[in-house]
């Protein structure tokens, strides 16, 4: 038996650009326990729900991550409707669809770009932020914002998307998603990335569950459960089936993310067939009161938002569990008996964003 | 197994152009409907405060008396919040971005 010694893992990190710190207690080469600490960028959020408006709050919820930020904003959005019992026009519904979805491709990217990054495959990780880079531009024409929307507002949307504009979005999705497949098949087929991949950090589909995993950790270890199936906005009308895998694995995780970047290029043409004309918003009077749980699919898993309200123009309570939250425990049980040199592969594959979770 | 699976990809990039641009020397190109620099025609403006009042970021400060429209650009997060509640329209969001700054001093108009 070797000796034992702890070398710490962040929270400044060449790896992960975000502060989370693991010890990280190291036998030989070996990984035997990881304890995480997180706490380092904490913002005071239930705070300062009591402090802002709560139409205005939307602005802030957004700000709560960088690349989830539509889906936050939905997320609040759609629990003080339910809260104040708004019916929003169906416009609006298919409206928030698209950019979800769009914001989903994105952030895809964007992890397969950093996971190429991880295991030291420089110009793929190129590659995938080149074609991000042409998403983005989609949603900078569409919403005003690259990465902060700010097109979803209590009510409805803050802004439509014109015919002209819808036609030349598909136009450019069909260019993205040959790109996309160009890229895809370097992480599914390549044998260097399979080697790093492959039988990396198993979760069976017994731990998943008890440990409570959620999004495409959850999905590639065999359970396909995800939270579009609630049918919140316009999917209850959409044809949408979730992905899920069986080996448990990186490969498995970051097949389940490849497989969803043509899925939502999917689900964005069924919306853009489908979506209705008419209102994009309803006038909202009024102030909230009640509470509401609010669960919606985030490119990284379920968020669930806790929102009560008193009458009054403040909210009372707020509260927002992220997916990289509840993937915390499952990274811990990955990390236990794996290589040293497997440890960023591993971190990144359940896709953390260290501010969601901190709030 | 495949093995060096990109490279098709890593060849036909080779003899295309870079997607990156000098950006300081060649300006980016605007994109239309993109929420940038907050602009106020100010000879339309009555002064009514509502903008100062809906701001998120407490960025804008009007002054009702001595008829002042102050901005502080460091504070504003071009949301559009503004644009959406002036009774008179004469606020907009231009696609440009604006210059860097130095100094934190509220621009007047």
């Amino acid at each position: 038996m070797g000796q034992r010694t702890i070398i710490p893992f962040g929270p400044q990190h060449p790896v992960l650009p975000e502060p989370i710190h693991i010890d990280l207690v190291v036998e030989d080469e070996k990984v035997i326990e990881a304890v995480p600490s997180i706490g380092f960028i904490h913002r005071g959020l239930e705070r300062l729900v009591e402090k802002k408006d709560f139409v205005e709050f939307v602005y802030v919820a957004e700000r709560i991550c960088g690349i989830c930020s539509f889906i936050h904003g939905q997320t609040y959005c759609q629990g003080i409707e339910e809260i104040m019992k708004l019916e929003i026009p169906s416009r609006a519904k298919y409206l928030r669809t698209i950019w979800g979805e769009l914001s989903r491709i994105h952030s895809h990217l964007l992890w397969l770009g950093l996971m190429a990054d991880a295991f030291g495959f420089e110009s793929l990780f190129m590659h995938s932020w080149r074609v991000r880079e042409q998403v983005l531009d989609l949603i900078e024409a569409t919403t005003g914002g690259r990465v902060i929307f700010g097109s979803c507002k209590v009510g409805g949307a803050r802004r439509d998307i014109t015919p002209e504009q819808m036609t030349w979005l598909l136009k450019q999705l069909e260019v993205v998603e040959k790109e996309m497949h160009l890229i895809v098949d370097v992480f599914m087929n390549d044998s260097s990335v399979k080697h790093r991949l492959c039988g990396v950090g198993v979760i069976s589909k017994a731990d998943a569950i008890s440990l409570g995993a959620v999004g495409p950790t959850l999905r590639a270890s065999g359970v396909a459960d995800d939270m579009r199936l609630l049918k919140y906005a316009a999917f209850g009308e959409l044809d949408f089936e979730p992905i899920s895998r069986t080996e448990g694995d990186s490969y498995g995780r970051c097949a389940v993310r490849c497989a969803e970047l043509f899925q939502s290029v999917d689900l964005i043409r069924q919306a853009a067939a489908k979506i209705p004309a008419g209102e994009i918003a309803v006038k909202v009077t009024g102030t909230p009161s009640g509470e509401f749980f609010s669960r919606v699919e985030q490119p990284r898993g379920e968020v669930v938002y806790y929102i009560k309200g008193n009458g009054t123009k403040n909210l009372t309570r707020f509260r927002a569990r992220t997916p990289t939250f509840a993937n915390v425990p499952p990274l811990v049980k990955m990390l236990g008996g794996c290589e040293l040199a497997d440890v960023p592969v591993l971190v990144l594959t359940i896709d953390p964003c260290i501010s969601c979770t901190e709030r | 197994m495949a093995f060096f699976q990109m490279k098709k990809m890593i060849l036909a990039w080779t003899f295309r152009k870079p997607v990156t641009t000098s950006y300081p020397f060649e300006p980016r190109k605007i994109c239309p409907g993109s929420r940038g620099r907050l602009d106020v025609k100010i000879s339309e403006c009555i002064f009514c405060t509502i903008c100062d009042k809906r701001c998120p970021t407490q960025a804008l400060d009007v002054d009702k008396v001595n008829k002042k429209w102050r901005i502080d650009r460091l504070r504003c997060i071009s949301c559009g919040y503004c644009v959406e509640v002036c009774p008179k329209k004469c606020l907009l969001l231009t696609g440009d971005h604006g210059i860097p700054t130095v100094t934190k001093e509220m621009e007047t108009f």
